[in-house]
């Protein structure tokens, strides 16, 4: 929330031309409603439907979608390939706390493979969604993840987006000490902090490792199309 | 209601047409003003999408989107809305299941918009091409929750383009979603349209400032801003105080709201609600009946006239609300009352009268009556005209 409006602040766009909009989830309280925008807080999984309406309609509006890794790419997985096929307008940033919080611990579309959660008590057995790729497949113009614990690089990356067109992703990995840490044994949020900070890596390093030990860690940076 | 109303020149020259009432349908929406349509394809509905398609590429400011599915286009409607625009979508029987949960978002965000459900027979993916209209008690009742849509039948390819105007007027007036219940058949029906020279077209109110969702009226209709007007709106699914804080946690807050969208249509039924009479005078026999239904009564009425019986032919053009007051007058002067209701829908505890606080259940089910209606069934389960009055 703070690198958002402070991207926002540096650019120093009028706010009377920005819409948030958000889906059902503890992201989706990001910008609703203590942003001074206006803001729409939709249903569950559709806050990219919505926002394609409201942006098309009225394409003066800036119009950023702040939500949750459940909201876009489970529920709402469909509109957020068709949204990234129509390389529509859209800043969609997404909160991935590789679970589900609000609704108390489940597994989630983003949660590794082997994740303790409500509804996976031996360990999740699916791999996650890799989202940049996904979105980047679809046919998004930009797609970014980075972990709360590099807020330099994230700031940069909003910014970045914000100042450019058509469809940008960007997801960040963020703490949910509650309902993911406590599972996984990292209790605290500092715990789960120390996690992110030593799991994610950048691109270039990730890239190096063998593919055992890519899938220990969390490849982040700016992700660019594969050559067809 | 602080709504505008202006006369607005027909988009198409004024005079006589050909058109199929999907067509006809999607020239009401133009002529309305709609300038943001949102739909999946689905039979027997898809020609309405179409035609706004072509049409909308030479009209300035409007603009179509073919959604990824059901629920992205009744959703993006609604974010279109708030961004000002008279927007709309059609579908059939499994689109408009699909679209419910953003109905009674729509219903409680007091949303405007037009939903044409061009009704196939059901459930499930039924049969896709032949005409039913079992959509009826979904139109109603089809999200959770307590909210009146107002739900119109059209039943000719006039009805389809005028009531599409009507659809959009009410929608600006009262701030709720409409639904067009056609069926395959009118949809799919080709005959004359006449096009007038200018129509009435309602513009929702919209005062700055003022509240967007509380009304000092308990069943009034607040202003309607949108997004970019610099009223850092709120709105959300959850329930709200007038200006879109969320009050999850207050009961009364909940109650205020809800029963505000419920008064809102209910205390102005009279407005919306409206039926049309056929021989009625002095019939001692009265068929109720709605949609393309209604043209077999109709000439049910003609035969049973030609046979010396006093039919008459009570047509609802809105289905919700319920013409109840208007039936129970109907009971008091008529001795026996029929409704006929297609084959595909004929269960009896379907029909309004059945579900409708104060309704007695009391209407004849004509159980060997066809669809087609040549002829007027020879032994109908009848009831005293008593007990259809409330």
């Amino acid at each position: 929330m703070n690198l958002l409006l402070r991207s926002i602040d540096e650019l120093q766009l009028d706010l009377d031309d920005l819409l948030f909009v958000s889906g059902i989830g503890c992201a989706a309280w990001i910008p609703s409603p203590h942003f001074n925008a206006d803001t729409l807080h939709t249903l569950h999984g559709r806050a990219i439907a919505f926002a394609t309406g409201a942006k098309l309609f009225n394409p003066r509006l800036l119009t950023i979608v702040v939500s949750g890794d459940g909201d876009l790419a489970a529920i709402g997985g469909n509109h957020l390939i068709h949204a990234a096929r129509r390389n529509l307008d859209l800043k969609v940033i997404c909160a991935n706390n590789r679970i589900y919080g609000m609704t108390g611990g489940q597994a989630a579309a983003t949660s590794p493979r082997g994740t303790i959660s409500a509804t996976t008590p031996d360990g999740c057995p699916d791999d996650p969604f890799d989202l940049c790729r996904l979105v980047l497949g679809a046919g998004a113009g930009y797609a970014a993840r980075y972990a709360v614990t590099q807020p330099r690089e994230l700031q940069a990356a909003i910014g970045k987006t914000l100042r450019m067109s058509g469809f940008t992703f960007i997801e960040v990995l963020s703490p949910c000490p509650t309902q993911y840490g406590r599972r996984q044994g990292l209790e605290t949020a500092p715990e789960l902090l120390a996690e992110l900070r030593e799991k994610c890596l950048p691109l270039e390093q990730w890239r190096r490792l063998p593919p055992a030990a890519r899938r220990e860690r969390i490849a982040t940076g700016e992700f660019t199309r594969e050559p067809a | 209601m602080s709504v505008t109303e202006t006369t607005v020149s027909s988009p198409l020259p004024p005079g006589k047409y050909y058109f199929s009432g999907n067509e006809a349908l999607a020239e009401g929406a133009i002529a309305a003003g709609c300038n943001y349509y949102a739909g999946y394809p689905i039979t027997p509905s898809s020609e309405i999408m179409e035609r706004l398609a072509a049409r909308f590429a030479g009209l300035e400011g409007r603009v179509f989107i073919q959604m990824e599915d059901e629920l992205a286009s009744i959703c993006s409607v609604i974010g279109a809305v708030w961004a000002g625009a008279k927007g709309m979508t059609a579908t059939s029987g499994p689109g408009f299941s699909l679209m419910q949960e953003a109905i009674g978002y729509a219903a409680l965000t007091e949303t405007p918009l037009v939903l044409a459900d061009i009704q196939r027979a059901g459930p499930g993916t039924g049969q896709a091409t032949k005409v039913a209209s079992g959509d009826l008690m979904q139109a109603k009742w089809g999200s959770h929750g307590d909210y009146q849509p107002i739900a119109l039948c059209p039943w000719s390819v006039q009805e389809m383009y005028e009531l599409t105007i009507t659809a959009f007027n009410l929608a600006e007036t009262y701030r709720v979603p409409v639904f067009l219940l056609g069926e395959e058949a009118v949809g799919h029906l080709q005959e004359r349209l006449d096009i007038p020279a200018a129509n009435r077209v309602a513009r929702r109110h919209y005062q700055p400032g003022a509240p967007p969702f509380g009304h000092p009226d308990p069943a009034g209709v607040p202003s309607m801003p949108a997004f970019g007007q610099g009223e850092k709106l709120l709105v959300t699914g959850s329930t709200h105080d007038e200006y879109g804080f969320r009050r999850t946690d207050d009961p009364a807050a909940h109650a205020r709201l809800v029963a505000r969208l419920n008064d809102k249509i209910l205390q102005h039924r009279d407005r919306i609600v409206s039926t049309r009479s056929y021989r009625l005078e002095d019939a001692e026999i009265a068929i109720v009946a709605y949609g393309f239904t209604a043209r077999s009564a109709w000439l049910a009425v003609d035969e049973l006239r030609r046979a010396g019986k006093k039919a008459g032919l009570l047509r609802l053009r809105t289905i919700w609300p319920f013409a109840a007051a208007e039936i129970a007058a109907l009971g008091s002067s008529v001795r026996q009352i029929f409704v006929p209701v297609p084959p595909a829908d004929r269960r009896p505890d379907h029909l309004p009268g059945n579900h409708h606080p104060g309704g007695t259940g009391a209407v004849a089910w004509p159980a060997t009556w066809k669809n087609t209606c040549a002829r007027a069934p020879t032994a109908p389960r009848s009831v005293p005209a008593a007990a259809t009055a409330s």
